[in-house]
């Protein structure tokens, strides 16, 4: 059973990976990130992380992609040009990915690590609910915590300043 | 299920997203591709806490989270920022940098 549940979210969370980068179109390529990560928030829940799969589905497929959503509105579908200014780039890019893959692959699987074959040890109770992810958050890593926050009010900031309203005269964006 | 089949896995959507960001020159796509990058890196995360019986991965998951969030607004605050001022969406056009 668990098995089954593990093929079907690996299928969906690939499909989805490959869906993004094959799908001409941007806002398609958003909807199939959406299936992405559904299908990972299946695979953390199978992996006993609760907290993480909630987070998951709320903050990336709720409140990321409505973002992604309407800038790609905003902005319209980009025309990619068909011509290459780099020669073979479509050729050499999925074979430089395959070649990563492959070493990604032997540098975890050849490392040895006692436990890679196996499920892991039993858990207790509550692992991963977010009582114990909580808990851990404000007491061992609440440094991690505070940074976490100061770095979200400043991309919050960050994004006012970039995409905020042009106050000054337009010739300054004329020798552009 | 064994522990390397998702650290595998995760592998090959790491290599998906990278594959990706040297295809697409969308910079919208670009930033998709990242995306798929970065929750390769949260799947190996806690599919390794869930090896170590050690729930810390999974913070490390989330505060991965935090952070793809708000490369996630810079990176679109960027790309509104570019159409506004008329300039192409594509970055091979972009590779100039100035102004």
């Amino acid at each position: 059973m668990e098995q089954v549940a593990f093929f079907f979210g690996a299928i969906g969370a690939l499909g989805g990976a490959i869906a993004v980068i094959a799908l001409r179109n941007p806002f398609y390529s958003v909807l199939a990130l959406v299936i992405h990560l559904f299908s990972l928030a299946g695979l953390f829940l199978l992996l006993h992380s609760e907290f993480v799969a909630a987070a998951q589905v709320v903050v990336y497929a709720g409140a990321v992609m409505v973002l992604y959503v309407f800038v790609v509105a905003y902005v319209g579908g980009a025309h990619e040009p068909v011509w290459e200014p780099i020669p073979g780039q479509r050729v050499l890019a999925p074979l430089l990915a395959a070649a990563l893959f492959a070493e990604l692959s032997i540098a975890v699987l050849g490392s040895s690590l006692k436990g890679l074959g196996d499920e892991g040890p039993t858990i207790p109770l509550g692992f991963g609910q977010p009582a114990d992810i909580g808990e851990l958050l404000l007491e061992k890593f609440l440094i991690a915590f505070e940074a976490a926050s100061m770095l979200l009010l400043l991309s919050a900031v960050a994004a006012v300043v970039l995409a905020g309203k042009k106050q000054g005269p337009p010739a300054a964006d004329a020798e552009v | 299920m064994a522990t390397e089949w998702y650290v595998v896995l995760s592998s090959l959507l790491f290599a998906v997203g990278a594959g990706g960001v040297l295809i697409r020159r969308s910079p919208l796509v670009i930033l998709l591709c990242l995306e798929l990058m970065l929750n390769a890196g949260n799947l190996a995360l806690v599919a390794f806490s869930r090896m170590l019986g050690d729930a810390d991965g999974q913070i490390f998951a989330v505060i991965v989270m935090v952070v793809a969030a708000c490369e996630v607004v810079v990176g679109l605050g960027l790309i509104v920022a570019i159409y506004r001022r008329r300039l192409p969406l594509d970055i091979d056009e972009l590779r100039g940098l100035r102004g």
